[in-house]
């Protein structure tokens, strides 16, 4: 084998990024299928935005570190999309509105706080992605963020999928559906948190979407969807990485535009929904 | 009585009473429904007859458990009805439900299962027996496996009627279950709804065509926000009623 094929293998750091990215895209490949089913993929292009702001302000009042910018992040994505029902409740504004005048001002707001903080070098990663400044212990966050929700999400299969199909229905078959919702997005912030390093809060959406968008178009069955997802999530992910180097593109973006190149197939020729079917009937 | 048997109810209607009193519902400041009381039991076949915004919709959300009440009582063989009841079954109208989303027939009509299997215990043996008596019933058995987004109108109607039987639900509440059906398939769904009614069960639907009322209805409940009157359909469903129902003067009942 060529060395330039195999070179890239022998450095820790991208041994880590690989792992990484594997890592993340099943964990965003499974949850995915939550967010194409629930139709909420411009909710949670409004959350990942507001993790920018949190971080910003996190920086400013403590420091840069692991666990300011963790909780700073979760605790703007959690402010936004609970002042975006405070606003909307009672009032002439509808949610979705609401959501976005929220999470486009905190983000303006996050990026002058940022510029003057003097970490102008980072924000590139904080907005696009940086698999290649992972570290050991931020791989541990990761893996741990994928095993928690993966499990959570895995053993409330059953009651989760109902609440999806018909919530009142599932109400009355004496589902917890209201903590089941909240239960989701809280596990739908953290997975958007544990790829931030990968792909930046603007492109992470494009990793909680495509995945299982991708697999609607291909499959009939909802069990396809989430573990296909998580399949296809891995495998574009480490794909992405790998073009990455021998090509010399930058990883996040990588990942987020294989994934897009994939559902475009899909689109075209997926066999029973795909475009070339539905002209030729 | 065991979760897994459902003996015939109708032999024993005293036991199986469903009472509302003075029931009100409110959405934000207007009352949805304001002290609406009746009495029925299983065997009965019910209309909710009125017009729109008469809290049809709401009433059956009310007995089924899905919206706070303000006030009175819903009492289900003598016991109030907590959160939800497994003995009570919703089917939504189908226009409120995503047909497109990925899932077969057959997980639907397993989904009624889930109060007695739960969020993790695998499908017992009577669980699976429930599921394919249900299938079975409702003339489902060529199209279990396939995609919900396929079926007609009618067969998504008897998908829900599958789940709600599969559950062993003794209360069927059904939110306008003809709109939208075409003619074989509302005299199968009419004749099924009977059947379920005769062999000892409640079903309890917002109906809006008058005409068929008759011969498919053993009780009428008109309702505009109150009740106006409730009882049996020969005496209930009369003009002059109908035109207290529905606020009008030209008689909305065909004569026979």
């Amino acid at each position: 084998m060529p060395d330039w094929l195999i070179e890239p293998f022998r450095h820790p750091f991208n041994q880590r990024a690989l792992l990484a990215a594997v890592l993340i895209g099943c964990t965003n490949g499974y949850v995915s299928a939550f967010v194409v089913l629930r139709k909420s993929a411009l909710k949670v292009g409004s959350l990942s935005h507001a993790l920018l702001p949190g971080i910003a302000v996190a920086i400013l009042v403590a420091g840069l570190n692991d666990w300011s910018a963790f909780l700073g992040s979760l605790f703007a994505a959690l402010l936004i999309g609970l002042g975006s029902l405070a606003v909307s409740r009672g009032s002439r504004i509808d949610q979705d509105s609401a959501l976005a005048i929220l999470y486009t001002a905190a983000f303006s707001g996050g990026i002058i706080l940022l510029r003057r903080l003097g970490v102008t070098r980072e924000m590139d990663d904080w907005l696009f992605g940086n698999i290649m400044g992972l570290r050991d212990h931020d791989l541990w966050t990761v893996f741990w963020i994928s095993a928690a929700s993966l499990g959570v999400l895995t053993a409330l299969h059953r009651p989760l999928l109902m609440t999806l199909f018909d919530a009142e229905v599932a109400a009355t078959l004496g589902v917890p559906v209201r903590a089941l919702h909240y239960l989701l997005l809280a596990i739908l912030i953290v997975v958007l948190i544990s790829s931030l390093q990968a792909v930046g809060c603007i492109l992470a959406v494009g990793l909680l979407v495509t995945p299982a968008a991708t697999l609607y178009l291909l499959t009939d069955s909802t069990h396809a969807m989430f573990w296909g997802g998580a399949l296809l999530g891995g495998l574009a992910a480490a794909a992405a990485v790998l073009l990455g180097w021998w090509l010399n593109l930058e990883q996040g973006p990588a990942i987020v535009l294989v994934l897009g190149l994939l559902f475009l197939a899909a689109w075209i020729f997926s066999p029973k929904y795909g475009l070339l079917v539905k002209r030729g009937r | 009585m065991t979760a897994s048997s459902h003996p015939c109810c109708a032999h024993h209607a005293h036991h199986h009473e469903l009472l509302v009193e003075d029931l009100r519902v409110r959405y934000r400041e207007t009352f949805a429904l304001d002290g609406v009381s009746f009495a029925t039991s299983c065997g009965s076949c019910v209309a909710l007859i009125g017009p729109n915004g008469a809290g049809k919709s709401t009433l059956l959300k009310a007995v089924a458990g899905l919206l706070p009440v303000t006030g009175g009582r819903i009492l289900w063989r003598g016991t109030r009805v907590a959160r939800w009841s497994r003995e009570i079954a919703y089917l939504p109208q189908r226009e409120e439900v995503d047909w497109r989303f990925p899932i077969t027939v057959e997980r639907v009509v397993r989904m009624g299962r889930y109060p007695q299997a739960g969020w993790w215990r695998p499908f017992s043996r009577a669980d699976e027996a429930a599921i394919n008596r249900a299938i079975e019933l409702m003339d489902l058995s060529a199209l279990r496996r396939r995609q919900i987004s396929e079926l007609s109108g009618g067969q998504q109607q008897r998908v829900f009627l599958a789940r709600a039987l599969a559950q062993e639900a003794h209360v069927f509440l059904l939110d306008e279950p003809f709109t939208g059906l075409d003619r074989n398939a509302k005299a199968t769904l009419a004749a099924t709804l009977r059947r379920i009614a005769t062999e000892g069960r409640l079903v309890i639907a917002a109906h809006h065509e008058l005409e068929t009322v008759r011969g498919l209805y053993d009780e009428v409940l008109l309702l505009r926000r109150r009740a106006i009157a409730f009882g049996p359909v020969d005496e209930v469903f009369r003009d002059p009623l109908l035109d207290a129902t529905f606020g009008r003067k030209e008689a909305a009942c065909p004569t026979g």
